[in-house]
């Protein structure tokens, strides 16, 4: 047993770093489930509101007339000539629930001797389209003249629709998702398993140990916005107006923002329940508030510098500028200045609290 | 030269005092054993001399250096077995160990320390596949591709069954036979007497006995132990004193035990006594006496009772 002491030469594959970032990409490629979240859902789900929310050829919209009224023929016939409307004829008796499921969008009454009355949800945005359409097709076949003659030239842009809106933000979510989970649970289960103590017992470095995490984030990286991007941009047509190198740095850059949040919350929690706990806690506010799957000006103006300062909204907002815009760096610098701050303020915190026995 | 030396060691977890006062010494090439029962102060000792636990106050001297101002080139030269790590499930053996050997400056070639371990069908298995002796042995050779001076054992075979336990007593025994140091813990009194050299004895905190398993016991307990019990008669315990080779009785539960140091000349002296008496035997045992009666002299508990 007291051979092979001497002092050997290290091939690059048996250093410590390269050793302990194969071993992230192992662990990762051989748990089926870690791949679907990261890859494939993101990919589902994009091309699932690509497709809800596609542009259609003009939308018509079901509208109902009173039924049983001397001029109900005729106003049916009326808004018939309107392309966009689709009137029917509704007895009284389901007036009132095809308005409230939405199948009508509005009710037109022309019982009264004169005019007609609308009866409508003035909520709903299709509702209200409605009633300009239906009174304009009324009050033309009534005769009206319009003093200005106008004429429709219709544009479809690429960067305007939902899909160009949410691939980004998906975009942000996974990097969110894939930093915070990545990261916490790795660590959380090897200090549950006492494996974080057992490899501190070796000379193995501390720093290069927390280095391989970022390494394997890295590569996985490169992989995780190549599909979604690529995804997005082949098959939905969703456009890339900045540059690459800009869009794959802020992905780095928030990548590694949310694996210092990761970081910290890993830092002393010693059940994968407790984690997970605490990540969803981090994790909630942004998914509703940040801007995935709607703009965050919706919020009340006064919350919104806190939803600002959120590190999914900074990253969010840049990626929607450098894809959708083509915004240069210098516009996107106060995002990159959040994450940067996120990402220095976590980091630190979790060196100092991080327990490893 | 000692190779561990540890001095008024203290530990205390809030109320509970873990080590009280500890001092030991381990040879250089001595397999030591730190016997006692769960809750004795025994993981937490051998944490501390791993520098994975700061005692509260005390001196802990290994290899001749400190783990103040020698970490990095101690954990070199020591290989340590946790009692209960997880190694990862999804890496395979060969993984497993091409991982540790990496933190290492020098170290055993993967194959020679899998072969070492008789893992070699193993090899490319997952860990998650592996036995309970076979994770235990794969940790083994993850304590070893270091190629440890120093190696300690937190409870090594635990949990295992008896088969896996005596292979992994072999393994033990191969390493010690090439003049290495082992620390060991465990509450299995046939273990320390099979692998080890001297076991200090634990209980709450303290060292209450040392030397040689077999010193202990003659010293303690004397070579065998009788035990018998009558089923009609009165047994004088005078008598029982005066017979040939017995160092001390003890009656217990309607029973007898006697201490005897020469079970050849005891026994039939023993048998005419109570002949002589009119003592009808219901029961009469003998057995060697083990590390086990040691420590039931020294504390009045069985070490599992707990």
């Amino acid at each position: 047993m007291s051979d092979a002491h001497a002092p050997r030469r290290r091939r690059f594959v048996d250093r410590a770093l390269v050793q302990l970032t194969l071993v992230r990409y192992r662990e990762f490629l051989r748990e089926p489930e870690a791949v679907f979240w990261v890859f494939v859902f993101p990919i589902l789900l994009a091309a699932g509101l690509g497709i809800a929310f596609r542009d259609r050829p003009q939308d018509t919209i079901q509208v109902g007339v009173l039924a049983g009224t001397p001029r109900s023929a005729q106003v049916a016939a009326a808004l018939a000539r309107e392309p966009a409307l689709r009137p029917v004829l509704v007895d009284d008796s389901a007036a009132g629930r095809r308005l409230a499921t939405g199948d009508i969008a509005l009710l037109v009454d022309p019982s009264a001797a004169a005019g007609v009355t609308y009866r409508f949800d003035d909520a709903r945005p299709e509702s209200r389209t409605a009633r300009l359409l239906v009174d304009g097709a009324l009050q033309q076949a009534a005769g009206r003249a319009d003093p200005v003659a106008a004429h429709d030239s219709t544009v479809h842009e690429r960067g305007a629709r939902y899909i160009d809106f949410v691939i980004p933000g998906l975009l942000g979510m996974n990097l969110m998702g894939s930093g915070i989970w990545g990261l916490g649970f790795a660590i959380v289960d090897a200090r549950k398993k006492k494996l974080l103590k057992r490899l501190i017992a070796t000379p193995m470095s501390r720093a290069e140990y927390l280095l391989s995490f970022i390494l394997s984030r890295l590569t996985m990286l490169i992989l995780e916005v190549g599909t979604l991007v690529g995804f997005g941009v082949l098959v939905f047509g969703v456009p890339m107006r900045g540059s690459y190198l800009q869009l794959f740095a802020l992905c780095l850059l928030a990548a590694f923002s949310f694996s210092a949040i990761g970081l910290l919350i890993a830092s002393r929690v010693r059940t994968m329940e407790g984690a997970s706990g605490l990540m969803n806690l981090v994790m909630l506010p942004m998914w509703v508030f940040s801007g995935v799957f709607f703009a965050w000006t919706r919020y009340p103006a006064a919350v919104q510098p806190f939803i600002r300062a959120l590190p999914l909204t900074a990253a969010n907002d840049a990626l929607r500028a450098t894809m959708l815009q083509g915004s240069g760096p210098a516009s996107i610098a106060p995002q990159a200045a959040i994450l940067g701050a996120w990402l220095v303020v976590c980091f630190f915190t979790a060196l100092k609290l991080f327990r490893w026995k | 030269m000692s190779a561990l030396a540890l001095r008024a060691l203290r530990k205390r977890f809030g109320e509970v005092v873990a080590v009280d006062g500890l001092d030991l010494e381990v040879r250089a090439g001595e397999c030591f054993g730190l016997l006692g029962p769960n809750g004795a102060g025994k993981t937490t000792t051998i944490e501390i001399c791993e520098g994975l636990t700061d005692p509260d106050d005390g001196d802990v001297d290994l290899l001749g250096r400190r783990w103040r101002d020698g970490e990095h080139e101690l954990r070199e030269r020591l290989g340590i077995q946790l009692q209960d790590t997880q190694l990862s499930e999804k890496i395979t053996v060969r993984e497993t160990l091409d991982l540790f050997r990496s933190f290492y400056a020098e170290a055993r070639a993967v194959d020679d320390v899998i072969g070492m371990v008789q893992l070699e069908e193993k090899r490319d298995a997952r860990v998650g596949t592996l036995s309970g002796g076979q994770k235990q042995r794969l940790a083994l050779a993850c304590a070893l591709v270091g190629d440890p001076e120093l190696l300690f054992l937190d409870e090594p075979t635990t949990g295992l069954d008896p088969q896996a336990r005596r292979q992994l007593w072999e393994l033990i025994e191969r390493f010690r036979a090439t003049g290495r140091t082992i620390l060991l813990t465990t509450h299995y009194m046939d273990e320390a007497e099979r692998l080890c050299d001297r076991v200090a004895i634990m209980d709450h905190g303290r060292v209450i006995a040392l030397g040689t398993p077999r010193a202990l016991i003659a010293e303690i307990i004397g070579e065998h132990l009788v035990e018998f019990s009558a089923a009609s008669g009165d047994v004088s315990e005078t008598v029982l004193r005066t017979l040939p080779g017995v160092t001390a009785v003890r009656g217990q539960n309607g029973g007898w035990q006697l201490e005897v140091k020469e079970l050849h000349r005891t026994v039939p002296a023993l048998l005419a006594a109570l002949e002589r008496q009119r003592v009808v035997l219901s029961e009469l045992r003998t057995h060697s006496a083990t590390l086990e009666d040691v420590f039931v002299k020294l504390t009045g508990r069985h070490l599992r009772d707990e």
